[in-house]
């Protein structure tokens, strides 16, 4: 999930910068004294499932596809952002930022919520697992089990997350490159999780069950100066297998893209450069911008031709840092559910 | 039967449209200015809040603890239950002259897009360590160890900062208050499982607007109410007419079995149905009146207050029930005698008319009586004072004395004019004008106290413009003004300005508190333009003498006012010096105290005064203005000339009293209507009064022509009573309500040329209401007033 | 001849027949003329256009040569102030006005108050105790005779009572006719009265009786 440098925003919006003057390519900074990606780091469960305070940023993210009993899609999301303010580690130097939604037929809702570190307000431990902003949890004996709940004024969710699978090291052995010019972060996922648990709105509560994906990283540095936003992409096919890919879009109009292919076994083949094909197929106006909710995805070497499409094209993440996040259909050669996150728009 | 008994008593109605127009349009009117009053001051005030929450976190409610600090693990119990709330330190830093307010505030949990968000805290490295302040707190604060950034849109005598930074300053004793979000999210247990100790404090913050215009929505508030009594005695006429011609219905209702309750019942769904009807028909014209006004409401409350409110009208549901239910609620108080009487009525009583508005002389001590009680409160309320409702106290007194005792006074005057007339005619005509004047007394104070408004509010309003544009007049001595940019700008202008003006007289000034407050120092040059042309309220003999040796200072009305300051006093200044008192000069329009003291005192005393402002003397102001844009090459935006700023001041008040001309117009028109029908529901009972005058010989146009005069007289009378009550409302409004809601007296002054006016209107009000029931009786069929005699053929 | 009628006609819209329908009577100074008739016969009616209250449709008035028809309202004013003094059965006073007001107010009106002795008058009305009251005040009979005193104090040539006793009670209603009469005669007036009480009628000196808007001879 190399794609998410949101939390590096977290920085601006509290900071400085105006996000518009800027742009993404704000994101491309030198490290300023927190620690760089080593490829030679291997992950050690559980403890690497805490944070990772002496680089600069760090997520957990959560994303899941569901459907209620009368066959209806819903898609959540649960995130919680670290962002160190200063390098060095100190918990009252880290800033904490989630995000939460939920996108369903009636439409998206999406909420925020900041914490100043060390506050007790928001913070991760290992084991047993939890990460927690204000109300908001995913916590459990361990991060294969755990719960998962937030909230806004217009929804709240409660989710039982139970993985069916190992935890999978994205790139080489979790060191995922961004970009040619070689900056990275250590990523690592966890797609096999099986979901039950309840919607609920002003208006009721909805059953659903489903599929979620979780995603680990930290880094410290991961744009180029160029590079002006991603288009990523979590699928899950009928047949068990999975993929992950991205596309680092840069100002010049190229592209980077990368990813990895899942076996439904664990088995996990990451992807070189150019293997992995994604040419945008439509696009959807939503808050005033243009983007494309429609994508086309070919993987040659493994006889891959899927199209993938927004199922909800209004799920635009409406809060201080905005972009778009929300399920997609698959259809094509392969079929299936996942979620689509394209910032930069 | 109910039905029957309806269709027996509502075909009056349909046999008398014009009763039963009078009656709707009474009601309608009285409901208009009652809703459209209310209407604009929920309108306004709604905008306040709007304006308030914009402007700061406020507007927001707080969760405080009674008891004292709210410690860190609370506000962290809260946040984990879901309660989004935000904390805030409250406390004060020592400045030069005087302290600072600090506020300590969490930019992560704080409201966004508030003064106190995230947002504040953009743009500077330093900013999560400093202090954020405007450019005068800044100038107060240079002696600070801590960083400090300027941002102008922070208020005056605050600097925020960061939790952290102000928990450093202060000490880590917990928080002032929790900020509760506006947003909260779906699912919350009760605030008393988390943390009872914590009670909901309702938002502050809008009060401080809703303070200062308070006064401006009591007048209207006031108008509104005095509109609707006026409307009130319409509806009165209007009932008490068709109660008394329907009398033989009731009596042949009752003599048929209806019981009078069932009759009173009855006879109260049928005020209902007009209640509702003319209820409706009033919140149309309420919301026509409100949306004609508003505009200039706006513009007054943003002109006089700063504050803006919106130009269009969003109205609640409450509202339109709230006038519904003030239709009603008039119609059944002016009803209530009529029913009383028909409720205690014998089933046989008398069938024929009885002029029941020849109520006895009793009902004229008794409001005499009445009248004394509230001159008494008035008096008590002016010896005791105690601030603006003490004020409005004075004001409903007087109003209510003056109105009761009109009757009598009335009395008493036509006792004494009687003795000027001769012959029988005026006997009879002074004779039978005092004993109409119970049945007139409703409408004739009705007309008091819309006269009295008029000569009050206008003495008020004239006052007010001549006290303001000859201080407006004195106080601009200068041709031109000028802000630089800073003082580099300023020195190279005072020498491009050396030899093309006559004088360059810098204004300026510092902020301070004086006495506690906050409060404006200026410097004033020595140059005898302000000796000229500066008015002062007291001075001592020699004040300009010695402001130009640099011995005291003046002050304004205000704060000489607030901390009872008079020539001589000596003040405490902000610096550890003191001032003598020498004059207090008029500051109309200043919230805040002000004192001025010669500018090289100034200079010496604060270093840091904002060096920015100048007057111009030039005898060509024009050409200056010219040549300052074009040569010296300062932006248009920074150049003032006088009379530009003059013409905006006196716009800005004309339009803050177009609203009360435009309710003084209606409130007479409302008052001309109550005299109408006063007078066509008293023309149809005298018939029995006037029939005998006119059998032993006087004709019906005599009699026609005696009974206009007779509503002239009444109105004129009226109106020389309505002068000293107007008058007495003028003072109150000049020496009393204006003391307590802006802190300065303004000089009364006499306009008898509006009286003059308004006496001519009045009468002509009186004469066109009087003339139609003269016309009536002119015309009447003589076999009419025979019939009163006896009603065989 | 004090007072000439002659084929006095009066029609009221929305009646076919007339309710004066040819009337002729005369009346002579000092003399009392008892009108009489049943309800509806045009009694008040003859006794209004004789008062120049209501205009008649057809015949001539004359009081004292002068001719009704001729004057306009002023004129007619002018004669109710100067030569008739009327009493009706009800609302005779002036209600603003006191006792000794109301007993002046038609002698003033009529400029006769030369002579007028306002203790006198009240002593013969039994009014004396009550000069300084208002209407509202007295009864009904009181009332009645307030009013004969006032249609009497400018010396009228004519009086006229429209059943001036029929709002009281037998005897007061007597007492009050006496006044009437005795004032009548005392001051040489001619007096009509109309009255339903054939007791009253019987006291005239003269009788006409009205029937279907025609003298009963």
């Amino acid at each position: 999930m190399s794609a998410r440098f949101i939390a590096l925003l977290l920085l601006l919006v509290l900071q400085a910068a105006d996000l518009s003057a800027q742009g993404f390519a704000g994101l491309g900074q030198t490290t300023d004294g927190h620690a760089l990606p080593d490829p030679a780091t291997r992950f050690e469960y559980p403890a690497d499932h805490g944070a990772h305070p002496d680089f600069r940023i760090e997520w957990w993210y959560v994303t899941a596809n569901l459907t209620d009993a009368d066959g209806r899609d819903y898609g959540i999301q649960w995130t919680l952002f670290r962002s160190a303010l200063a390098p060095g580690g100190a918990p009252e130097d880290q800033a904490w930022m989630a995000h939460a939604a939920v996108s369903a037929p009636d439409g998206h809702r999406a909420a925020e919520r900041f914490a100043r570190g060390g506050s007790g307000q928001a913070g991760v431990t290992a084991s047993p697992f939890e990460a927690f902003i204000d109300e908001w949890q995913m916590a459990g004996p361990s991060l294969t089990d755990i719960r998962v709940t937030a909230q806004g004024t217009d929804f709240q969710y409660d989710l039982a997350l139970a993985a069916g699978g190992p935890f999978i090291a994205q790139g080489q052995n979790g060191f995922s490159v961004k970009s040619e010019a070689g900056q990275a972060s250590h990523y690592y996922s966890q797609p096999f999780y099986s979901v039950t648990g309840t919607l609920t709105f002003p208006t009721g509560t909805v059953e659903v069950t489903g599929r979620a994906w979780l995603d680990r990283e930290w880094s410290s540095q991961p744009l180029t100066e160029d590079q002006t936003g991603w288009d990523w992409v979590s699928l899950h096919f009928e047949d068990g297998d999975k993929l992950m890919g991205y596309r680092m879009r840069n100002e010049d109009g190229s592209a980077y893209t990368v990813g990895t292919w899942i076996g439904a076994d664990g088995t996990a083949t990451p992807l070189e450069p150019g293997d992995l094909v994604m040419t945008a197929a439509g696009i959807s106006n939503v808050a005033g911008r243009t983007v494309p909710t429609a994508w086309d995805i070919a993987l040659p070497a493994r006889q891959l031709s899927i199209k993938a499409r927004a199922i909800y094209p209004d799920s635009w993440m409406n809060l201080s840092v905005s972009y778009w996040e929300g399920p997609v259909r698959v259809t094509g050669s392969h079929s299936g559910t996942g979620y689509l996150e394209m910032s930069g728009y | 039967m109910t039905g029957a008994i309806l269709t027996a008593l509502m075909s009056h109605w349909f046999r008398r449209p014009f009763q039963m127009a009078t009656l709707i349009l009474g009601l309608a009117l009285a409901t208009a200015l009652w809703s459209g009053v209310q209407a604009i001051n929920a309108e306004a005030r709604k905008s306040y809040g709007e304006a308030a929450d914009a402007l700061t976190g406020g507007g927001l409610s707080d969760l405080v603890d009674p008891s004292g600090p709210i410690p860190h693990e609370t506000f962290i119990r809260l946040r984990r239950a879901g309660w989004l709330v935000s904390p805030v330190i409250d406390g004060w830093i020592a400045a030069d002259r005087g302290r600072v307010r600090l506020l300590g505030v969490d930019p992560f949990t704080a409201p966004r897009n508030t003064a106190i968000g995230a947002d504040r805290f953009e743009g500077e490295t330093d900013i999560g360590t400093a202090l954020i302040v405007n450019p005068a707190t800044a100038r107060r604060l240079t002696g600070a160890d801590r960083p400090l950034v300027v941002d102008s849109a922070v208020a005056p005598g605050l600097a925020l900062a960061d939790l952290t930074v102000a928990r450093e300053i202060l000490g880590d004793t917990g928080y002032s208050r929790l900020i509760l979000l506006p947003d909260q999210p779906l699912v919350r247990p009760p605030l008393n499982e988390i943390a009872p100790e914590l009670a909901i404090e309702a938002p502050e913050t809008a009060g401080d607007l809703a303070r200062l215009t308070d006064s401006f929505h009591l007048n209207l508030t006031a108008f509104g109410l005095l509109s609707f009594a006026v409307g009130l005695f319409i509806v009165n006429g209007a009932v008490g007419l068709a109660f008394e011609q329907r009398r033989p219905v009731f009596r042949t209702l009752r003599a048929l079995g209806v019981t009078s309750r069932r009759l009173v019942v009855i006879l109260m769904l049928e005020l209902l149905a007009f209640a509702a009807v003319a209820g409706a028909l009033g919140i149309v014209l309420g919301y026509l009146i409100a949306s004609a006004l508003l505009p200039d409401v706006a513009a007054t409350l943003r002109g006089l207050y700063g504050a803006t409110v919106e130009g269009a009208l969003t109205l609640s549901p409450a509202w339109w029930l709230s006038g519904l239910a003030i239709a009603a609620a008039g119609t059944g108080l002016a009803a209530l005698g009529g029913l009383v009487q028909v409720a205690r009525m014998p089933p046989l009583a008398p069938a024929r008319p009885r002029a029941w508005a020849m109520v006895s002389r009793g009902t004229m001590r008794w409001q005499l009586g009445l009248a004394c009680a509230f001159a008494l409160t008035a008096l008590m309320a002016l010896g005791i004072g105690g601030g603006l409702t003490g004020g409005f106290i004075l004001l409903g007194s007087l109003l209510m004395a003056a109105a009761l005792a009109l009757p009598a006074a009335l009395s008493g005057l036509l006792h004494l004019v009687s003795r000027f007339g001769q012959g029988p005619i005026a006997d009879w005509f002074w004779a039978d004008t005092r004993q109409q004047l119970p049945g007139l007394s409703l409408a004739l104070m009705a007309l008091l106290l819309a006269l009295a408004a008029n000569i009050g509010v206008g003495t008020m309003v004239a006052s007010f413009r001549d006290t303001f544009t000859g201080w407006l007049d004195q106080r601009l001595v200068s041709d031109l003004y000028v802000t630089t940019e800073d003082e580099a700008e300023s020195s190279l202008l005072q020498g491009f300005l050396a030899s093309r003006s006559d004088a360059v007289l810098p204004i300026w000034h510092t902020e301070g508190e004086v006495r506690g407050a906050p409060a404006e120092i200026y410097g004033v040059a020595d140059h005898p333009v302000y000796a000229e042309n500066w008015p002062l309220l007291a001075g001592t003999p020699d004040v300009w003498a010695r402001i130009a040796t640099g011995e005291g200072a003046l002050v304004n009305e205000q704060l000489a006012r607030r901390e009872n300051l008079g020539p001589g006093d000596r003040l405490d200044m902000p610096g550890g010096w003191q001032a003598e008192v020498l004059g207090v000069y008029s500051d109309y329009g200043n919230p805040l105290g002000q004192v001025v003291v010669p500018l090289e005192v100034l200079v010496a005393r604060y270093p840091n005064a904002d060096r920015d402002d100048f007057g111009i003397l030039a005898a060509d102001p024009e050409g200056l203005r010219t040549a300052l844009i074009e040569e010296f090459g300062l932006p248009e935006s920074r150049i003032t000339l006088q009379t530009a700023l003059k013409a905006v001041s006196l716009q800005v008040f004309e339009r803050t009293f177009a609203v009360t001309g435009a309710l003084n117009i209606l409130t007479l028109s409302v008052a001309g209507l109550a005299i109408l029908t006063s007078l066509l529901t008293l023309s149809a009972m005298r018939l029995p009064q006037l029939a005998p005058v006119w059998a032993l010989g006087v004709t019906r146009r005599q009699l026609a022509r005696i009974e206009l005069i007779r509503a002239l007289v009444l109105a004129a009378l009226t109106f020389l009573l309505a002068l000293p009550v107007g008058l007495g409302l003028a003072w109150v409004l000049l020496a009393v309500i204006n003391v307590e809601a802006f802190g300065w007296r303004l000089p009364m002054s006499i306009f008898p040329r509006d009286w003059a006016w308004l006496g001519f209107a009045s009468l002509t009000a009186a004469g066109l209401a009087g003339l139609w029931p003269a016309r009536q009786l002119a015309n009447r069929p003589p076999a009419e007033l025979v019939r009163v005699f006896s009603h065989e053929r | 001849m004090l007072l000439c009628v002659e084929t006095l006609e009066k029609h009221f819209p929305g009646t076919a027949a007339p309710v004066l329908d040819g009337v002729s009577m005369s009346l002579e100074a000092g003399e009392v003329v008892a009108l009489t008739g049943e309800s509806g016969s045009g009694k008040s009616t003859l006794l209004h256009i004789v008062a120049g209250l209501e205009p008649a449709d057809g015949g001539s008035v004359r009081i004292e040569g002068a001719e009704l028809a001729g004057m306009d309202d002023a004129g007619r004013a002018r004669l109710r102030r100067t030569s008739i003094g009327i009493v009706f059965q009800q609302f005779n006073l002036i209600p603003s006005l006191t006792v000794a007001q109301n007993l002046a107010f038609q002698a003033r009106l009529a400029e006769r108050t030369e002579g007028l002795d306002l203790p006198r008058l009240a002593a013969a009305l039994g009014l004396t105790d009550h000069l300084a009251k208002y209407p509202e005040e007295l009864s009904g009979g009181q009332q009645q005779r307030v009013a004969i005193g006032r249609a009497i104090a400018p010396r009228p040539r004519l009086l006229m009572a429209d059943e001036p006793t029929g709002n009281l009670d037998e005897s007061t209603g007597k007492a009050v006719f006496d006044l009437l009469l005795g004032q009548a005669r005392e001051t040489g007036a001619g007096l009509l009265i109309v009255t339903h009480s054939e007791r009253l009628a019987a006291a005239a000196d003269r009788r006409l009786h009205l029937s279907r808007g025609k003298i009963a001879t």
